[in-house]
């Protein structure tokens, strides 16, 4: 379904990034990167106030001719981001959004793993697993 | 006044309003038309809608023509905009007669016209004026019987449908009323009309739609009739609701398509899927793109035209409702989409086509946003456009890239044709914008026509971007613009103006950490710096890059072959070297120093392990490696006062924190924790610790805030920071050291010569021109060299020395940097009460400084009186000598006496003091040995403590006449005794006392803290005195040793007072 899923901490450096196919993971990181700038601004838009009852997804960031990139933070500003391609058209909002819901999940697995340090690149096979479950379907 | 009225009505202007027809008596709709029409939209209505619509309070306004029979829609007309929605019928007629006679023929024929056309929108307007009732008194009727008359006539069962008028053209309160009733009446039968007639359509519209499964259906049939619906809207000033059904339409074809991609085709499709000829963009000068709206009906127009005019459209309106940023989000959305949707139906273009279509429009939607809004509003709504100004900047750029515009030499002649095709498909400029300097059109073809101008274009726009993208603060999306720029340049073979946007690029990537972009901008940073010549930074961005395991090996080998190509240049071997930070080349992991301590004495022999992990691909061979030391003189152990050598430990193995480059950035990451163990002792007693804690040496670092200035170490990866090569005191070298990849482990020796703190400072790794510095190792590595005075110290070998039994001691000789030469000799003097019992020879033990024994000896002992003289052997620096001394105290024979006694050396004889031992109440002495020795002019004192095994306390006992003196002796050491031979005499051998033992003369075992009794029976030769003094002694053995070589014990006391009275009255008891 994806073409690239990142996990990109709270100082905006990734703590994991896949993409298929993998030719153009550079292309994906240049995406991802820039997404960033978006991110922030969904973000800061909200105002602090409503940071409490804040939606934790923020729906599309930007279209670009080939690829939409969605975009989804947590309450501790880590920011998840997908990447469909835009050819596929069989994709709803709800399936973006159950899409993040899992990568939530599977992310606080991680970070409950007492052995993996906040902050360290994820190398959770689990988590890979499930990322790669969310991709594979492209192909 | 009537609109004149031409065969086909204009319909395609913003002025239309609904269609009013008028007949009857023309004059007199025309006295009153102004009115009328000034008067219909100054109230509104509202306007209940069918279908849970909202209703809408709604300004009516008309366009009042002359009714005409063709005005009327045939059976099966589609039209809505020409429809006419209300008929009125004028008369000022007020004769019976005259109504009777004309008016209601024409009537009559007026409702039949409508009614053959099934239109039952209709009024009679009825006028009164007082005028004409005073004329024509004769057949005056009340106003109200013609009305009737009427009523009954047309309007069955409809009275409302014929509406009086009371004197229009008066300005009096009647006429006021007379006037407002009659609005009202007319708004509410237009907007009844347009409820019924609206929904009619809607009705047909809707089950046109159903039946688009169908064969034959055609998209663009459907189109016209829902448009149709949008421009009454419009007319309506309904802009929401046009907008509806546009986004209706918008969503429809889009299903359509979809589905197609989906393997569901619909014929009709067919006629989107030709081939595209013209990509002219599109055109939102004109409300309405005829052009293009013809070729939808006629069924002829490509998706792009469709999409062009629908958006045209969509864009009209969403500025009628002011929403200029929704043209714009829209805009890109649809140009997007577009891109995709030809994709999906594999229409046929020629290359390039579609990116000219996109730039084109891109421009064009910009324009006409900035037609409609004020600079301010456009500044604060950047966000919105910028979007559209990076795509066109995007669309422009792949455009000079496949037509060749964008290299040095100019375009080839295949690029020229294609330049030609492109231009080929935007047609000729539409009339709108030929006269406008800026068109989208003439920027294109502008942008085409030569490198140069291309060049000037695509800045213009690519810097537009950026700037736009830097002032709403989205910086990365204005560093990938300018990436491309760089890129741009580097094409045009420019590095110099490439190298900035490159350097900005790859700093923000760095501090983000985000490696696989990092390495990608940092090739292209590598390949500009090298066409610059800036040989320090490319050496610099090639020993990362060398070290990069983003990279392939080949690669990584590349890069590291650049930088030894550029060593081995050994052209000019006066130039200065370049100096590179070593972090690039290699990393310090680990210092380890042996002897593990890192703390030696002078001269001994120190080495320093150093592990480096080499991140090169390949072996490379380091012409040297050194290591400068400092020494710090200030903490020397020269200054005579001797120090432990252990007293601060120093780390033997240093680790060094890995950064993981490749991971989070060194800011994100910070810098790790520093911990040392403190421990707080107490100053009364060093044994007591009040407290121990961990404390964290780097606070300053792990506590800064990280979203403060960037880290030190960040630019320190970009640009090559001055390493200052420190050629302080001394170096360590290694020389033709390689370096494989991975981990490696040099040896060094330090130098230990002069005592104090050295520091190891700074790395260096030469590689012919070029030096990799470490300029500070982190944590500090210290070693310490001291310089030690010789030290003698003389130790009991047991617990405790006891008095009046040989003891062995143990001498003790650390020589410190003085070296024992033969000959040396040491001079004991002792006191009288303890001798040293010399043997003639005694063995030694050498040991080394690392408590190794190195040698033994035997030491030859003189000794006379008082003076014993050890030789000593021959013994190197910071080495040990041991061996021991017998030694034996004599225990005093009473309580203390004043003595003069002097030790043979002249020095005063300091009195043996007596005190108890803390454990066991021995009594203690302290006897001092004086020491002579050949590295010093003052004697070396050393105090021995020796303890008094024995306690004596003695007493007079009387039975009767008889008198008896009990000594009692007690063991107060922990070791057990023989005892024999107890004896008591006069101290003065003046034999006034006839003394006879009543004690066992056999040995005794005295136990550890136990008491051996002796009594004495005494009687006195002469008489009695008042004082005796006496004398207990005996001999005793340590039980241990075998062969018992009794030693004497002596203890003195006095008995005073012994008076006969007492000795009568004591009852006598027995021992």
């Amino acid at each position: 379904m994806a073409v690239c899923i990142a996990v990109i901490a709270k100082e905006n450096y990734p703590l994991y990034i896949r993409s298929v196919p993998i030719q153009n993971e550079l292309k994906f990181h240049y995406t991802v990167h820039t997404s960033l700038d978006v991110v922030e601004e969904k973000i800061s838009a909200v105002g602090k106030a409503m940071a409490d009852q804040r939606e934790l997804y923020l729906g599309l960031l930007y279209p670009t001719e080939d690829y939409k990139v969605y975009g989804y933070v947590t309450n501790s500003k880590v920011k998840f981001v997908i990447v469909v391609d835009s050819s596929n058209t069989s994709l709803r909002d709800n399936e973006i959004r159950s899409m993040f819901r899992k990568l939530h999940n599977s992310f606080t697995d991680v970070m409950c793993n007492p052995f993996y340090n906040p902050g360290d690149t994820i190398q959770s096979k689990a988590f890979d697993s499930m990322v790669s479950a969310m991709m594979v379907q492209v192909s | 006044m009537m609109e004149p009225q031409e065969e086909k009505p204009i319909i395609y202007t913003m002025e239309n309003k609904p269609i009013v027809t008028c007949a009857g008596d023309q004059t007199l709709f025309t006295s009153l038309y102004t009115h009328l029409a000034q008067q219909l939209p100054r109230e509104p209505m509202e306007w209940r809608r069918s279908y849970g619509r909202a209703p809408k309070m709604i300004h009516l306004e008309a366009n009042f023509v002359q009714f005409k029979e063709e005005l009327l829609p045939k059976e099966g007309n589609k039209t809505l905009l020409t429809f006419p929605f209300l008929h009125i019928y004028w008369t000022d007629c007020c004769d019976t007669e005259v109504y009777k006679a004309s008016v209601r023929d024409d009537m009559m024929r007026w409702q039949g016209n409508l009614r053959l056309h099934g239109s039952a929108d209709w009024v009679i307007v009825v006028v009164e004026t007082s005028d004409a009732k005073k004329k024509n008194k004769t057949n005056i009727l009340p106003r109200s019987s013609l009305v009737d008359k009427i009523r009954n006539d047309f309007c069955n069962k409809q009275n409302d449908r014929c509406v009086v008028l009371s004197d229009p053209l008066k300005d009096s309160s009647r006429s006021q009323e007379s006037w407002s009733a009659f609005l009202l009446k007319l708004r509410t039968l237009l907007l009844m009309s347009f409820t019924q007639n609206l929904g009619r359509f809607e009705d047909d519209m809707r089950t046109l739609r159903e039946k688009r499964n169908q064969p034959g259906w055609s998209f663009c049939d459907y189109f016209m009739v829902q448009e149709e619906l949008a421009f009454v809207f419009e007319m309506l000033q309904q802009f929401e609701d046009a907008l509806v059904q546009y986004d209706e339409l918008d969503a429809l074809f889009t299903q359509y398509v979809l589905n197609f991609g989906a393997g569901d085709g619909a014929n009709w499709l067919g006629s989107f899927c030709s081939p595209v000829k013209s990509w002219t963009g599109l055109l939102l000068r004109q409300p309405i793109d005829m052009e293009k709206r013809d070729g939808i009906q006629r069924g002829q127009a490509s998706l792009l035209e469709l999409r062009s005019y629908l958006f045209c459209r969509q864009c009209t309106l969403l500025i009628f409702l002011q929403r200029p940023w929704e043209v714009t989000q829209r805009a890109l959305e649809l140009l997007q989409n577009c891109v995709q949707e030809l994709c999906l139906l594999e229409v046929s273009m020629l290359e390039g086509a579609l990116d000219c279509w996109v730039f084109l429009s891109c421009l064009e939607v910009l324009h006409r946003i900035e037609g409609c809004c004020d600079q301010a509003q456009l500044e604060a709504n950047v966000s919105h456009t910028v979007g559209l100004w990076a795509y066109a900047t995007d669309k422009l750029k792949s455009l000079g890239y496949m037509c060749g515009l964008v290299s040095e030499k100019g375009p080839l002649s295949l690029e020229l044709n294609r330049t030609v095709d492109l231009l080929a498909g935007l047609g000729d400029e539409k009339p709108e914008t030929v006269h406008s300097l800026q068109s989208p059109y003439k920027k294109l073809k502008e942008a085409l026509s030569s490198v140069e101008a291309f060049e000037r274009h695509y800045l213009e726009l690519s810097h537009a971007a950026v700037e736009m993208y830097r002032a709403i603060g989205r910086m990365r999306s204005a560093l990938l613009v300018g990436k491309s720029l760089a890129e741009f340049y580097m094409r045009k073979g420019d590095p110099e103006q490439a190298e900035g946007f490159l350097q900005d690029a790859l700093r923000s990537y760095v501090s983000e950490g985000w490696s696989i972009p990092v390495t990608h901008t940092r090739k292209q940073m590598a390949e500009c710096q090298k066409l610059l010549g800036r040989t320090e930074n490319y050496l610099q961005t090639s020993a990362l890059l060398a070290g990069d395991a983003n990279l392939t090996n080949e690669e990584r080998i590349h890069f590291c072959q650049e930088i030894l190509t550029f060593a081995n240049q050994s052209t000019d071997s006066k130039a200065q070297k370049v100096a590179l930070s070593m972090s690039l080349f290699a990393q310090l992991t680990q210092l380890q120093f042996r002897p593990a301590t890192a703390t030696v004495h002078s001269g001994a022999a120190l080495q320093v392990e150093l592990c480096l992990r080499s991140l090169m691909p390949v072996a490379v061979p380091l012409e040297q490696l050194s290591v400068s030391v400092h020494l710090n003189l200030e903490q020397g152990g020269t200054n005579g006062k001797t120090r432990g050598p252990q007293r601060r430990p120093y780390p033997g193995t240093v680790l060094f924190p890995l950064d993981n480059s490749s991971g989070m950035p060194p800011s994100a990451a910070g810098p790790s924790l520093e911990l040392e163990e403190i421990q707080d002792r107490s100053p009364s007693d060093p044994r007591t610790l009040n407290s121990a804690g961990i404390v964290c040496k780097n606070t300053h670092l792990v506590m800064r805030r990280h979203d403060s200035s960037p880290s030190p170490d960040t630019p320190n990866l970009l640009s090559p920071v001055p390493v200052v090569v420190d050629d302080g005191a001394q170096i360590l070298m290694s020389g033709d050291v390689t370096l494989l990849p991975g981990n490696n482990s040099i040896v060094f020796s330090v130098p230990s010569q002069e005592p104090g703190t050295y520091t190891l400072r700074q790395l260096c790794a030469t590689v012919g021109q070029v030096q990799f510095v470490l300029p500070h190792i982190s944590p500090l590595v210290q070693y310490e060299v001291y310089s030690q005075e010789p030290q003698l110290t003389v130790e009991p070998l047991t617990d405790q020395l006891l008095a009046g039994l040989p003891q062995r001691a143990k001498v003790r000789l650390q020589t410190g940097h003085y070296t024992v030469k033969k000959g040396d000799a040491l001079q004991l003097t002792n006191m009288d009460t303890m001798a040293i019992l010399s043997t003639s020879s005694c063995p030694a033990t050498i040991l080394n400084s690392t408590a190794e024994r190195v040698g033994e000896s035997v030491l030859s002992v003189q000794s006379s009186e008082k003076v014993t003289s050890i030789s000593l052997p021959p013994t190197p620096p910071y080495h040990t000598l041991e061996f021991q001394l017998e030694v034996l105290c004599v225990i005093p024979s009473g309580p203390d006496r004043p003595g003069n006694q002097r030790l043979t050396n002249g020095e005063i004889r300091h009195r043996p003091r007596s005190y108890s031992h803390p454990d066991n109440h021995m009594t203690a002495i302290n006897q001092r040995i004086s020491i002579d020795c050949p590295w010093s002019i003052y004697s070396t004192t050393i105090s021995l403590t020796f303890y008094i095994p024995f306690k004596a306390k003695h007493s007079l006992l009387s039975a009767g006449d008889k008198k008896y003196i009990q000594v009692c002796l007690q063991n107060v050491s922990d070791m057990n005794f023989h005892l024999m031979d107890q004896r008591l005499t006069e101290k003065h051998q003046e034999s006034s006392l006839e003394l006879q033992s009543l004690n066992t003369k056999a040995q005794q075992l005295v136990c550890s803290q136990q008491s051996v009794y002796c009594l004495w029976d005494v009687r006195w030769k002469e008489d009695m005195a008042l004082c005796l003094q006496c004398v207990f002694s005996a001999s005793f053995s340590a039980a241990s040793e075998e062969v018992s070589a009794f030693k004497p014990y002596h203890y003195e006391f006095q008995l005073e007072r012994v008076t006969p009275l007492n000795l009568m009255k004591l009852g006598r008891c027995t021992a």
